[in-house]
């Protein structure tokens, strides 16, 4: 019997184990998960738990639900892959071997990256919300916050899901005006980017946004610390912006263990094939999700287009045929602009960003880069979506892996 | 849109950063400096050539990861490209500023 090991249960390695659970059968093939958590969490919904949009009991359910029965699900802390071996060793000592490994370990927030921003003020007026408790912690702090200068900020690229931080500076907009004290608050979003749009068609049909919600922008900020007494962010240039509550996205980093395997670059990422997602080290370890170092974004929609060409990999690679160099960098996002209207965005390596109706030409229903109910009924209706349909790997009808043309308003 | 920098017609984008960086040379990015009032010495050519290596490998820019690098520090990077380092490098460089999705 050969063995499939997926490491990490989150949104890409469990996809993968219901895509691969229908093509590899035992006795030939045992697909085994693993994951110490006992929880999956929707981690879109991160984003709407500080405003009591969702309560927690809407984002959790359990890793176990959403794995097939013939897949084997270990509940344990991995300590290191050893790929020259072709086995992972979990904590605690046991081996396992593999014939095919892939990473799914993802990317989490690492604070501590930045000097000061977990110091005295951490979760009193420094908050995060890419975490479970970072998020609860920033809910309950706002449900009784007063007003005074909030501050967006994101620390330094990539982080996953990088619209987050301008949904959350939209969404901040909306709730402190539904709570009759918009006038109280100063809203600034902080960015080492050079503004809060890079690319020429978002910031053409966006940029008004800004000013609509007079939330102010400072650009090309690289945070060097978090002074905890004055209650200031400190750039490398010196610049110095100050902050009642500081609402911040630390540097994102792959899992630890990828460290310890001695196989990530500076930031834990795995070196990944962009188009084939093979490891650049290893033809038989495969990465998937938030862990690889791809220049896709780190987005569910991602691992979800990624995942359907690398089922499609694993089968060829299992045969001895030469891989697909088919992954296009695909994303298709939605973001929420406050009052209850959302944008969508669809785009991959090449193409950026631009109007037009998704997935029919013309007909839609979602329009592409503008911002209308229905698609905030689409991001709200993603939620189900993601339980009942993305984590099993069905194919969402009429929305290809690959990019499509089709519908998009290109010049 | 074509413009002409170093004495070549060199295609950029509305912000002035190359779209083909084949088109890159020396000259080329020496005017690019004096436009920013950068003189280039060999410190920034050092930088130069780092950041178009881990352009050619896709790597995400940031100020840390370029601090970390072990080609240059922060402190001397700011000295080198004083005021937003990370876009006025690039551009000398002829590599994109770093970007997002949108």
């Amino acid at each position: 019997m050969k063995n499939l090991v997926i490491l990490g249960a989150g949104t890409a390695g469990t996809m993968m184990a219901n895509h691969l659970n229908h093509h590899l059968k035992q006795p030939d093939w045992q697909i085994t998960i693993i994951d110490e958590r006992e929880a999956h969490h929707y981690q879109p919904g991160y984003l709407f738990l500080p405003f009591d949009i969702y309560t927690p009991e809407d984002i959790v359910k359990t890793i176990e639900e959403f794995i097939p029965k013939h897949v084997k699900l270990i509940k344990h802390k991995i300590d290191r892959i050893v790929p020259t071996e072709n086995k992972i060793q979990l904590e605690g000592g046991e081996e396992l071997a593999y014939d095919i490994l892939i990473i799914a370990t993802g990317a989490k927030i690492a604070p501590e990256e930045t000097e000061g921003m977990k110091g005295a003020e951490w979760q009193k007026s420094v908050f995060d919300f890419y975490t479970f408790e970072g998020s609860l912690a920033l809910r309950n702090k706002l449900r009784d916050w007063e007003g005074g200068k909030m501050v967006i900020h994101i620390t330094e690229m990539p982080i996953k899901c990088p619209v987050a931080p301008l949904e959350f500076a939209f969404l901040a907009d909306s709730f402190f005006k539904h709570k009759h004290m918009r006038d109280k608050v100063e809203i600034t979003y902080v960015t080492p980017l050079s503004g809060a749009f890079t690319k020429p068609k978002s910031t053409e049909a966006l940029e008004h946004l800004l000013d609509e919600k007079n939330i102010k922008i400072e650009s090309d900020f690289a945070i060097e610390r978090v002074d905890n007494e004055k209650k200031e962010i400190v750039d490398y240039g010196g610049k110095t912006i100050p902050f009642d509550l500081l609402v911040t996205v630390p540097t994102n980093k792959g899992d630890e263990l990828i460290q310890r395997s001695g196989m990530g670059d500076d930031l834990n990422y795995v070196p990944a094939h962009k188009a084939t997602l093979q490891s650049r080290d290893y033809k038989n370890i495969f990465v998937l999700g938030d862990a690889s170092n791809i220049p896709a974004s780190k987005a569910g929609s991602v691992a979800h287009f990624e995942a359907e060409i690398l089922t499609d990999n694993i089968l060829l690679f299992i045969k001895g045929e030469p891989l697909k160099e088919e992954f296009d960098g695909h994303a298709n996002c939605f973001i929420e602009t406050g009052n209850g209207k959302a944008l969508l965005i669809d785009f991959n390596y090449t193409h950026e960003p631009v109007e037009g109706s998704f997935p029919f030409p013309g007909i839609g229903p979602l329009r592409l880069l503008k911002e209308s109910r229905m698609n905030h009924m689409g991001k709200l209706a993603f939620r189900w979506i993601y339980w009942n349909v993305l984590l099993k790997g069905t194919h969402i009808p009429f929305v290809s892996a690959t990019m499509s043309d089709s519908g998009k308003h290109y010049e | 849109m074509e413009t002409t920098i170093g004495g070549k017609s060199i295609t950029v984008n509305e912000e002035g950063y190359l779209t083909d960086f084949s088109q890159w040379d020396e000259k080329v990015g020496e005017a690019l400096a004096a436009e920013a009032k950068i003189t280039l010495t060999p410190r920034h050519w050092e930088v130069i050539k780092y950041l178009q290596k881990e352009y050619k490998n896709q790597v995400a820019l940031s100020i840390r990861h370029i601090g970390k690098s072990g080609v240059v520090d922060i402190k001397e990077l700011y000295q080198l490209f004083p005021t937003a380092p990370l876009k006025t490098a690039t551009k000398i460089s002829g590599i994109p500023k770093p970007a997002s999705c949108i």
